[in-house]
């Protein structure tokens, strides 16, 4: 299997052009701030946009390619393309060879000069004061995971565009093949995790309770497991219907007794799998198929859901289990931490983990966005990412300190597209009123 | 007889960049890389600073053994291509075996082209094309005292500046009423010659040399006027000629070179070409030219790679574009596009004579035909490009002139990201 790569990342929307970062990166490599010897350059200006010209580390790279003295390499483990002072012979072919202006003469030394990355961490990436450069740095899941065993059978039958695949496969894989797996209607099993035709759709243990006793099965086969002596992982993937809804009082249970088990929700905001009905956790003002959008009845015309989302991980919170997280498909890294405090806390306690899962066909946008959709929810605050154990409380592990309104996210799909002003106002009045609660939790956390 | 699926035959840059591309598309085919060089796959490139003594001989291979077994090459050094036979799919070589492939690349390089000068062969000279030539090269200028390089191109050129470097007294002569003519016009080849000349070496452009014979020291030279010089170290660089004389008797169409159509196939089925052999389509013109630069090299080589493994990405080739750098006494000459201006054409010039600083840049209709510098940075990468797109520079081109590498990443971010 291939590498992965981090790489420098650059948002030209947040870029001013105001230098820091090529003055960081002279300082960083010839030790002088002039900024003409750094190897990032921000080309462009305030009206056209920014952009830079800085080594793309490609893939296939043509600088390697045309040097004729072997001096430069693409370096196999860090994927970034070496320089060697030793071999180099000064020729400038590189320079012909780029077309992104990523190699090119450094004047004071007589060299070619190009972004090495500083060995893992750009003097460049903190030197920005607009946050535009990021050293995205989620390779490392890939190529840490990537050989592992993938425990689910290839080929699901998720819809196009569905994120709830990723997260299976990178649960299971974390998880490990010493698991028994949970996985009530919904989602998961309709893409095929119990299987069909006789055999499973995994390579675990895997079983399909009912909709109401998720959490109770789950707890009582893992206390089987323990009194025969075996160590294993009780893994619940459920819909956030399933959870929320008629699952709740097991799911309570379940927490209240602290059961060792790691239930997961995958909050796609609705029970999507028997055809896009609301459920507790869809958000206010939105379509689905139980809250449509028409004339109405009575002169009053329906305009999506008219009540608010439950707030099912604070719930559990206050079932003060062993570990409560919510995170999303869009923070991968974030995601992984929690995914391995859960499996830690599931060995002596009830763990929950919720993610947020855009869902392409019950939230109407395009197949290619869930990645998208599933981050301005995060950067509109829409969608909270935190973490509760009792002895630490509550703290966000991906504060936004400058939110987006809630527009942003709303607009990035279908089921808000009738929204009034006033649907509006309202939802936005919650995510303020939802992170001023939240945030409460966690003052209370600190003192 | 020995079979091969894909059959390579040479191992520079275009050899190479065949083999990476036939890879990426068929991981297991059989595949056979033949070279004459009895080394490990170098570039003829970097063979000057071989000379020099800066590269060392055994630093500058492009490849080593482990990446022919890591992707299921088989290398054969030492082994000549002597003849093709297209009607049986077979490849002669020098030691009299055959070869037989479903498909052959003639990536066979080029010789240095001895001109027809009575008396050249009485006399012991260098030429600089192969590895074996530049360590005894390197060796040899350590001794001179007083050489004559023949020929004032790049290669001559590295190589009087070498001599020049050790001490010896060096001549140059050259044909051309300029030195290095088809890549510099005569302002930059006064600035490249008047860094010769600082350094005490003779430059005898518009030149030519009629008569050689030996002599007490190595070799008497006379010229056209009548004048003699005396070499004790005589380096011949006065051109090169393709390597294709296996085709003799093949139906494998050639002039001055291979001739290959935008796939770098030949007119035979199962023959491509690639490299400084082949003679494909100009970008400029579409007459077919030999363009022996190495990016071009490994641009033809990757196609024809694609071409040969069935690789539906293939992209058809543009066209050459002359692209050449050159680095002189610590300065620096780069070279993209059309060197000449055309009838029509617009050309804009910047001369620092103080700085030794030139810049000329040829439009035509806007649109960049060719940009050359000495001791004027660009990105030659990206003037390549804007030639290639056909990029109209009408609105920008006071700008571009005043300032290609600023102005070029400007419209790189706009234009190609």
């Amino acid at each position: 299997m291939g590498r992965s790569y981090n790489t420098i990342a650059f948002d030209a929307a947040k870029c001013d052009g105001c230098g820091d970062c090529m003055t960081a990166c002279a300082t960083a490599k010839v030790g002088v701030g002039d900024t003409a010897r750094s190897r990032i350059q921000v080309v462009g200006s305030a009206d056209d946009g920014f952009e830079l010209a800085l080594c793309r580390q490609c893939g296939d790279p043509k600088c390697v390619t045309v040097c004729p003295a072997g001096a430069l390499t693409k370096d196999g483990t860090s994927g970034v393309i070496d320089w060697s002072a030793a071999k180099c012979v000064d020729c400038l072919l590189c320079t012909v060879g780029c077309a992104y202006a990523g190699i090119a003469l450094d004047a004071g030394t007589g060299h070619v000069a190009k972004c090495d990355t500083c060995a893992g961490a750009p003097a460049c990436v903190p030197a920005c004061p607009h946050d535009a450069l990021t050293y995205i740095t989620t390779s490392r899941i890939y190529n840490e995971v990537g050989d592992w065993e993938d425990l689910f059978a290839p080929g699901l039958a998720g819809c196009q565009g569905c994120n709830t695949e990723l997260l299976m496969r990178h649960t299971l894989r974390r998880v490990g093949p010493d698991t028994v797996l949970a996985t009530p209607p919904g989602c998961v099993p309709g893409m095929g995790s119990v299987g069909f035709n006789g055999t499973t759709g995994t390579k675990v243990p895997v079983f399909h309770p009912l909709l109401t006793n998720t959490a109770a099965m789950l707890a009582g086969i893992k206390r089987q497991y323990k009194r025969v002596g075996r160590e294993v992982t009780a893994l619940a993937i459920a819909g956030d219907g399933g959870a929320s809804d008629v699952g709740f009082q097991s799911l309570s249970g379940a927490a209240e007794r602290n059961e060792q088990i790691l239930f997961m929700v995958v909050d796609n905001e609705g029970y999507m799998n028997t055809g896009m009905q609301r459920s507790s956790c869809t958000p206010y003002g939105a379509w689905t198929s139980t809250t449509p959008i028409g004339e109405g009845s009575r002169g009053i015309p329906s305009q999506g859901k008219t009540q608010d989302a439950k707030n099912l991980p604070l719930i559990m919170v206050n079932h003060r289990c062993e570990y409560v997280a919510t995170a999303s498909t869009a923070y991968m890294e974030d995601l992984y931490d929690k995914l391995d405090k859960a499996i830690q806390a599931s060995k002596v306690g009830f763990a929950y983990l919720h993610v947020y899962s855009p869902c392409t066909t019950g939230w109407r946008f395009p197949t290619d966005q869930n990645m998208e959709v599933a981050r301005k929810a995060v950067e509109t605050n829409f969608v909270m990412l935190w973490e509760y154990t009792p002895g630490e409380g509550l703290r966000f592990t991906r504060p936004v300190d400058d939110p987006l309104p809630v527009t942003e996210y709303l607009k990035a799909m279908g089921r808000f597209r009738h929204l009034s002003p006033d649907q509006i106002s309202h939802i936005q009045g919650k995510v303020v009123e939802n992170l001023a609660f939240v945030k409460q939790m966690v003052h209370r956390a600190s003192v | 007889m020995e079979h091969t699926k894909y059959l390579v035959v040479g191992s520079s840059h275009a050899a190479l960049e065949a083999v990476t591309a036939i890879r990426m598309h068929d991981t297991e085919g059989s595949l056979t890389l033949l070279t004459r060089d009895t080394h490990l796959p170098y570039s003829p490139t970097v063979l000057p600073y071989v000379v020099s003594g800066r590269s060392a001989p055994d630093g500058i291979f492009l490849r080593d053994e482990k990446f022919f077994a890591d992707n299921h090459v088989a290398l054969k050094r030492g082994k000549a291509l002597k003849a093709l036979h297209t009607e049986r799919n077979a490849a002669e070589l020098a030691d009299g075996s055959e070869i037989a492939y479903d498909k052959i690349l003639l990536a066979t390089g080029a010789a240095p082209a001895i001109p027809p000068i009575p008396g050249l062969d009485q006399v012991a000279y260098h030429v600089l094309r192969t590895l074996d030539d530049a360590t005894k090269l390197n060796a040899a200028i350590k001794q001179s005292k007083q050489a004559v390089v023949m020929g004032a191109g790049l290669v001559g050129m590295h190589a009087a500046e070498n001599l020049v470097k050790v001490g010896a007294k060096v001549t140059i002569v050259e044909m051309a009423k300029q030195l290095t003519d088809g890549y510099f016009d005569a302002t930059a080849a006064g600035l490249i010659e008047k860094a010769f000349t600082d350094n005490g070496a003779t430059i005898l452009t518009g030149s030519r040399v009629v008569k050689l014979a030996p002599s007490a020291i190595g070799a008497t030279l006379t010229l056209e006027n009548g004048t003699t010089l005396e070499a004790d170290l005589l380096l011949v660089a006065t051109g090169v000629k393709p390597n294709m004389d296996y085709l003799a008797g093949s139906p494998v169409e050639h002039e001055r070179g291979i001739l290959v159509s935008d796939t770098m196939q030949t007119s035979v089925a199962n023959v491509w070409s690639a490299g400084d052999c082949a003679q494909a389509k100009g970008f400029f013109s579409n007459a077919k030219v030999m363009n022996a630069i190495l990016p071009d090299a490994t641009e033809q080589g990757r196609i024809a790679g694609m071409a040969m493994a069935g690789d539906p990405g293939l992209k058809k080739y543009p066209g050459g574009v002359p692209l050449n750098t050159y680095h002189f006494f610590g300065r620096h000459a780069i070279s993209v596009g059309s060197s000449k201006a055309p009838a029509g054409a617009e050309v804009v010039t910047r001369f620092d004579e103080a700085n030794g600083r030139y810049l000329k840049v040829i439009f035509m209709e806007g649109r960049l035909l060719g940009i050359y510098g000495v001791n004027e940075f660009f990105d030659g990468g990206v003037m390549c490009q804007l030639i290639l797109r056909r990029v109209d520079l009408s609105s920008v081109k006071e700008r571009f002139v005043a300032n290609p590498l600023a102005v070029g990443r400007e419209l790189m971010s706009k234009l190609w990201r």
